[in-house]
């Protein structure tokens, strides 16, 4: 029987693997996220320029600073990890150079956003001044 | 799939860069994914930024230091360009998302916008740190 049909009516039978679906809506509602956070990291990073130890320590002991940039970091790691993967996906045909590559991925983006984040509120909460 | 059937003719592969004329929509797609890169690389600076800070003063001021030298700022107005190019190019995707923008003559159009408007908004940006005494 599945010798008469066609290689497209296969893959219709088959359908959508349905999971590329998830990738695509969590980039764009990263995206979206990301929209107004970017343009404030923009107008606060033009306040931190040129600003000292104790600006930048005052500056992100405001809930608001510190609650910002943790989100700005939360969305910005999760869409990056997002975008890189595509990129690995499209150009790396080899099977094990795009396991690790996206294992790489996957795996710095996770170890530098939290890192980050704690960075962020060890300041915030007030461990900052050694 | 080259190989799927014996004897059949070679099938053309897929165009190539060197085989397209650039056109304006194509120059603005790929440097869409060349910014989001970059800004893979502005992330790294924003966690270097946080864990300096974490660190104590001398780190913080080493690596403020690092950011404001010339090549620094290349760096930071390159971070700026790609910001700006990244957000406005992820806008025209949104609109496309929502099934608007397809027109090739809109496509040019934004595609022209965001590249001239993400130009306009970095020299803005740093014009504004200039006249706050920030450079």
């Amino acid at each position: 029987m599945a010798g008469y049909r066609t290689p497209l009516g296969r893959a219709r039978g088959l359908g959508a693997a349905k999971s590329g679906v998830g990738h695509f809506i969590a980039e764009r509602a990263s995206s979206v996220a990301l929209i107004p956070l970017v343009l404030w990291a923009v107008w606060a990073a033009l306040s931190l320029a040129g600003g000292g130890y104790d600006d930048a320590q005052a500056w992100l002991r405001s809930p608001i600073n510190a609650g910002l940039l943790v989100l700005l970091a939360l969305a910005g790691f999760f869409h990056m990890q997002l975008g890189m993967r595509v990129i690995i996906e499209d150009y790396i045909a080899r099977h094990s150079t795009r396991t690790v590559l996206l294992l790489a991925n996957l795996f710095f983006c996770w170890g530098a956003g939290v890192l980050t984040v704690l960075a962020i509120l060890k300041v915030a909460l007030g461990g900052g001044a050694n | 799939m080259a190989n799927a059937t014996p004897g059949a003719k070679a099938r053309p592969l897929s165009p190539h860069a060197q085989v397209w004329r650039w056109h304006v929509t194509m120059a603005a797609s790929i440097l869409n994914r060349a910014t989001g890169a970059a800004l893979y690389g502005g992330a790294i600076i924003l966690m270097g930024w946080a864990l300096s800070l974490a660190s104590g003063p001398v780190a913080y001021d080493n690596y403020m230091g690092l950011l404001g030298s010339i090549p620094g700022k290349v760096v930071m107005f390159g971070l700026t360009l790609s910001v700006f190019y990244h957000l406005f190019a992820g806008l025209r995707h949104l609109a496309w998302d929502s099934g608007k923008g397809f027109a090739p003559a809109t496509a040019n159009q934004t595609a022209w916008a965001a590249l001239i408007g993400s130009g306009v908004a970095s020299v803005a940006v740093w014009v504004l740190a200039g006249f706050m005494g920030k450079l």
